[in-house]
């Protein structure tokens, strides 16, 4: 199985655009929304059946029991992400350390502590199914951290059914941090989507610089490219430079959006400027990676 | 005043209408809580600016007081210890910085040291304070560096707080003691979609809000659909302009080069103040 991450540093620069294409015109694939905190590739695929659906338990998280508490103020002492403010737990706060739970100096009769660490979901993971392809996605509950873990999960989610397909297709979230490092470990290629701006090239640099530390193979998407020609040159020439083939250039297309809004990938759109060059960009890709069932 | 500007989806204009806010705005500062991606300072450049290094404790050990008991590894939810070979090891990338294990090291073998995970820097771009927190590329957290940011801000000035994308804890983080939430939508199904997570976030706060849609292309109506459906008070529609674009995209403040622009963002900035004051 070959593996595939969508990401861009900066976001709103085209990777779920890019993405539902890519996984509409590959065959023998499975995919996963990895942008936990904003996932969109459900709006495209909606005629998926789901067929798990299960709360997400991360770490366990803060629970007071005022009934024990002594309001000694230990815990609140002691906490470092200021989850216990006077008295009172707040759970997204709560990084579900266990420092309160340990040093909690009060016991009840059953030996049960004033402050315990007890399962909370943070989020909901679906497998959907839709003519033997699999699609795995989450999503984070509201104002929660943590989401690195459950990215992990949605790719395991993946392979849980099968493994045989020949390529897994990931959309990843924007920025470099937890969700993101967590949807590149283990993968060999990566697509970056640039915007030709000082924003995304400024953050392209960035997500470049990330996906090193995975030796994860990255290729180059302009995205938008004639909306700034002389930011396209700049991107061509960081490109060049590091030894990142860049492997297409998507003009700006209002059909996009048009798109977008009816729930299609822009490639069920043949004729659009943008469709013609996403159909040459996935050739590409697919002779890079060598996948040989296309 | 504190102006949190948030959208869920990236890409939407979340800089670009802060940035523009903060130069339209008197006593201003910017402050970019974009910590893994932080674009603002392209715009309001800061010539030298004075740099603060963030940094979190991780745990170093003594060996030869450890004896092995591996009470550390057991309690560390994170998998930031590990006893391998007859040594503690310790992975500082999965640490979160607790203090756990130091705490209660029977044998006092461990001790906190710092360690870097970014910086804040600050300054002023003309008259505008500017202060932008930066991640080390290869780090999981910002939230330690979104803190500093937000510390000892002046609320005698207007504050415009430029969130990171998404509806996790860094935006939560960011939004706290806000005056005002101020959404900004892309009108399309993704756009609609995402702020309507950051929309249930800012609902459990006691904050006024409102919204901003950008790159109008004269078909908002779901937008505005559902801006009218949840009681947002839809500030303004910045219609989609190639002009605003290509100013933007090379790094310039449209409100500062066309004054046709800078009543936009005046007009914003007005109703939001009017309202923060009722």
């Amino acid at each position: 199985m070959k593996q595939v991450v969508i990401l861009s540093g900066k976001g709103g620069t085209g990777k779920t655009t890019l993405a539902v294409s890519l996984i509409k015109l590959a065959k023998n694939k499975m995919f996963a929304d990895c942008d936990v905190d904003a996932p969109n590739v459900k709006l495209i695929f909606e005629d998926f059946e789901i067929i798990e659906e299960k709360p997400y338990y991360g770490l366990k998280k803060a629970f007071k029991y005022d009934d024990i508490c002594i309001d000694c103020g230990r815990c609140e002492e002691l906490c470092r992400f200021n989850a216990i403010r006077d008295g009172v737990v707040n759970i997204n706060h709560c990084e579900g350390c266990g420092v309160c739970e340990r040093f909690c100096p009060v016991t009840d009769d059953k030996g049960r502590k004033a402050i315990r660490m007890e399962d909370d979901a943070s989020g909901t993971t679906r497998i959907e199914k839709l003519n033997n392809e699999i699609f795995s996605n989450a999503n984070l509950k509201i104002g929660n951290g943590a989401s690195g873990k459950l990215v992990t999960e949605v790719r395991k989610n993946m392979y849980k059914l099968k493994t045989d397909e020949e390529l897994a297709i990931i959309d990843g979230s924007p920025g470099i941090g937890c969700p993101v490092i967590a949807s590149l470990t283990g993968i060999q290629y990566c697509l970056l989507v640039a915007e030709p701006s000082v924003s995304g090239i400024h953050d392209m640099i960035r997500i470049f610089q990330t996906s090193k530390n995975f030796n994860t193979k990255c290729f180059i998407v302009i995205n938008k490219y004639d909306n700034n020609l002389e930011k396209t040159t700049e991107i061509e020439e960081i490109a060049k430079e590091k030894g990142i083939e860049i492997i297409g250039r998507i003009p700006f297309d209002k059909k996009v959006v048009e798109s977008t809004n009816k729930g299609v990938p822009i490639v069920d759109m043949p004729d659009t400027m943008a469709s013609i060059e996403i159909n040459k960009i996935w050739k590409i890709l697919a002779k890079r990676m060598d996948l040989v069932n296309q | 005043m504190k102006i949190s500007v948030l959208s869920g989806k990236g890409g939407t204009g979340k800089t670009f209408l802060s940035v523009n806010l903060a130069q339209v705005a008197k006593d201003s500062v910017y402050i970019d809580c974009d910590v893994e991606e932080p674009n603002g300072n392209l715009f309001l450049k800061v010539p030298n600016p004075k740099i603060d290094m963030v940094d979190v404790l991780v745990p170093v050990v003594d060996q030869d007081k450890c004896n092995g008991c591996k009470e550390c590894v057991e309690f560390c939810q994170f998998n930031a210890l590990a006893y391998v070979g007859g040594e503690l090891k310790i992975f500082n990338e999965l640490c979160h910085s607790c203090g756990g294990c130091t705490l209660l090291c029977p044998q006092k073998a461990l001790k906190e040291v710092e360690r870097n995970i970014g910086k804040v820097e600050s300054g002023f771009s003309n008259e505008i304070k500017v202060k932008s927190g930066e991640l080390n590329i290869g780090e999981a957290t910002g939230v330690p560096i979104i803190e500093k940011l937000l510390e000892d801000m002046d609320s005698h000035k207007n504050n415009i707080v430029d969130c990171p994308p998404g509806s996790s804890c860094q935006v939560m983080e960011s939004i706290k003691g806000s005056d005002y939430c101020l959404l900004v939508i892309e009108p399309t199904k993704f756009g609609i979609h995402n702020i309507n997570l950051v929309y249930q976030l800012v609902k459990l706060f006691d904050i006024p809000y409102g919204a901003v849609i950008n790159k109008d292309m004269g078909d908002s109506k779901v937008a505005e659909e559902f801006c009218k459906k949840n009681n947002i008070n839809l500030l303004d529609k910045i219609p989609y302009n190639e002009e605003i674009g290509k100013l933007n995209s090379n790094g310039y403040i449209v409100a500062k080069e066309n004054e046709e622009f800078r009543k936009i963002f005046e007009n914003i900035l007005g109703k939001i103040q009017e309202e923060v004051q009722q």
